[in-house]
């Protein structure tokens, strides 16, 4: 996997103004962004998945170009191939787990039926342990369950890499451990790249070879193996 | 009893028609201007609601002006066949304008209502606008979208000003409920009158308690009953 990125933008609210001005590139596998909240962390996974637009700026994920401001590219989200795992997990509340699964296997105006359960599909609910529940809803499930939902749902269109916004975030911190396990096996097991953000030290430590420090809208430092954090070597000047 | 069916089927269909057409309509309109971004949405969303505001005797005047034999578009209507005034599709033309912010308004907000991020979430699944707004946004503000339709078909069924001024009071072709009990009234038919009352009153309720079950339970997109169920499941299992 290889990663060139550089994001340009700023937002302006009433009270706040925010630049973001991130470039890295990378080939690791394990990409981990570490920072504060409110750092930039989240704005950067958007604007690989398409749901933020930069001013400027190229993103050029293993020789694919999504998004370059200077030959005008930028491919909607929907030809991006890139799966988001949201912080919230956005199930959605109206289809079954067996139905969000599927939702990205079809393109189509009709949601997948209720009953059924194509093999892509299928694959997912067992890698996850999720045959008990296929005909539940959102809201009737625990958080664990929702998060391998929301995995399953993401994996299942087989992307090109996966990108993971605070993944237990919204987990207690029993259940933290367990799914930081969890995906910690899933990355063994998986050929698919995935960037996990999280201002949780601990999660950058296990989930990321190459870790890359946010602050205030800029890359701050960047480190590989096991000397972060908060150690970081300092970024070469041409991508800072 | 044909002083009762004639115009209480009549009074059905238009505002069935109505209804329909509110439904198609004002959620396009709804859906359009909760995703506009400009500052004359918020004039558009005005005009778009004066039919709530303006007295109905002032709206079949615009609609007269409007679809009339001199009105702006009279001629052209007239050449391509189409009569409003004084026919019954007349009548559906002014419950239609009469009803239609009862639409516009449930639906703008059920649709703002909805979380962006699923729509987001289905955008990066790969699934095409067109695709998200018939598998997430429009089940997600179904029920709000519902209730507003089941408000324009009683608004519409009760329309009285509009209609007389632009359908007229012809019996057995636009002489709907409201209008036939109005005349019996005129008339000093008092049995008639009565009859007509007791008629639409029970209409209406049965068409409440109707409609009642055909909203989607308050849980599509919200989670409450789902929940109830989980509830009832957990309570079972112990």
């Amino acid at each position: 996997m290889s990663m060139q990125i550089t994001i340009r933008k700023r937002l302006v609210s009433r009270d706040r103004q925010f630049a973001l001005d991130i470039g890295f590139e990378s080939d690791s596998h394990r990409i981990a962004m570490f920072g504060p909240s409110g750092s930039g962390k989240t704005l950067t996974l958007r604007a690989i998945a398409g749901l933020l637009a930069p001013e400027s700026g190229r993103i050029v994920l293993n020789g694919r170009t999504l998004f370059d401001s200077e030959s005008g590219i930028d491919l909607p989200p929907q030809e991006r191939r890139v799966a988001y795992l949201f912080q919230d997990y956005a199930l959605f509340p109206h289809l079954t787990v067996a139905q969000n699964i599927a939702f990205g296997l079809n393109h189509g105006w009709r949601n997948p039926r209720r009953r059924e359960l194509p093999p892509e599909a299928a694959h997912w609910v067992d890698a996850f342990g999720l045959r008990e529940i296929v005909n539940q809803y959102p809201s009737e499930i625990s958080g664990g369950q929702k998060q391998r939902v929301a995995l399953a749902r993401a994996l299942a269109p087989k992307p090109d890499i996966v990108l993971l916004d605070e993944p237990f975030s919204a987990l207690d911190p029993a259940l933290r451990t367990r799914m930081r396990e969890e995906l910690l096996s899933l990355q063994a097991n998986l050929e698919v790249p995935m960037v996990v953000i999280s201002h949780d030290p601990q999660d950058v430590e296990i989930l990321g070879d190459h870790v890359l420090e946010i602050r205030e809208g800029r890359i701050f430092g960047s480190g590989t193996g096991k000397r972060h954090p908060p150690v970081y070597a300092p970024l070469p000047a041409h991508v800072a | 009893m044909d002083a009762v069916w004639v115009p209480l089927l009549l009074s059905l269909k238009v505002a069935g028609w109505a209804t329909l057409l509110n439904a198609i309509l004002g959620v396009a309109a709804a859906y359009a201007i909760s995703r506009w971004r400009s500052s004359a949405r918020d004039v558009v969303d005005a005009i778009l609601t004066l039919p709530l505001v303006l007295p109905p005797t002032v709206l079949g005047y615009y609609l007269l002006v409007l679809v009339g034999r001199r009105g702006v578009f009279g001629a052209w209507l007239d050449r391509i066949g189409i009569e409003l005034v004084f026919t019954w599709q007349g009548a559906v033309l002014a419950s239609t304008v009469v009803a239609f912010p009862l639409v516009l308004k449930s639906a703008r907000a059920a649709f703002e209502g909805v979380d962006h991020q699923l729509e987001n979430a289905a955008r990066v699944l790969g699934v095409s606008e067109t695709g998200i707004f018939f598998r997430v946004t429009l089940p997600m503000a179904l029920r709000g979208i519902s209730a507003g339709v089941v408000l324009a078909f009683a608004r519409a069924l009760g329309e009285f000003g509009a209609t007389l001024m632009v359908a007229g009071n012809l019996p057995g072709r636009t002489q709907t409920l409201s209008v036939a009990i109005y005349e019996a009234v005129q008339a000093g038919d008092d049995n008639t009158a009565n009859l007509l009352v007791l008629v639409t009153s029970v209409t209406c309720i049965v068409l409440l308690v109707v409609a009642g079950r055909l909203v989607p339970p308050a849980a599509r997109g919200v989670g409450e009953v789902y929940e109830r169920r989980a509830f009832r499941r957990e309570a079972v299992g112990k």
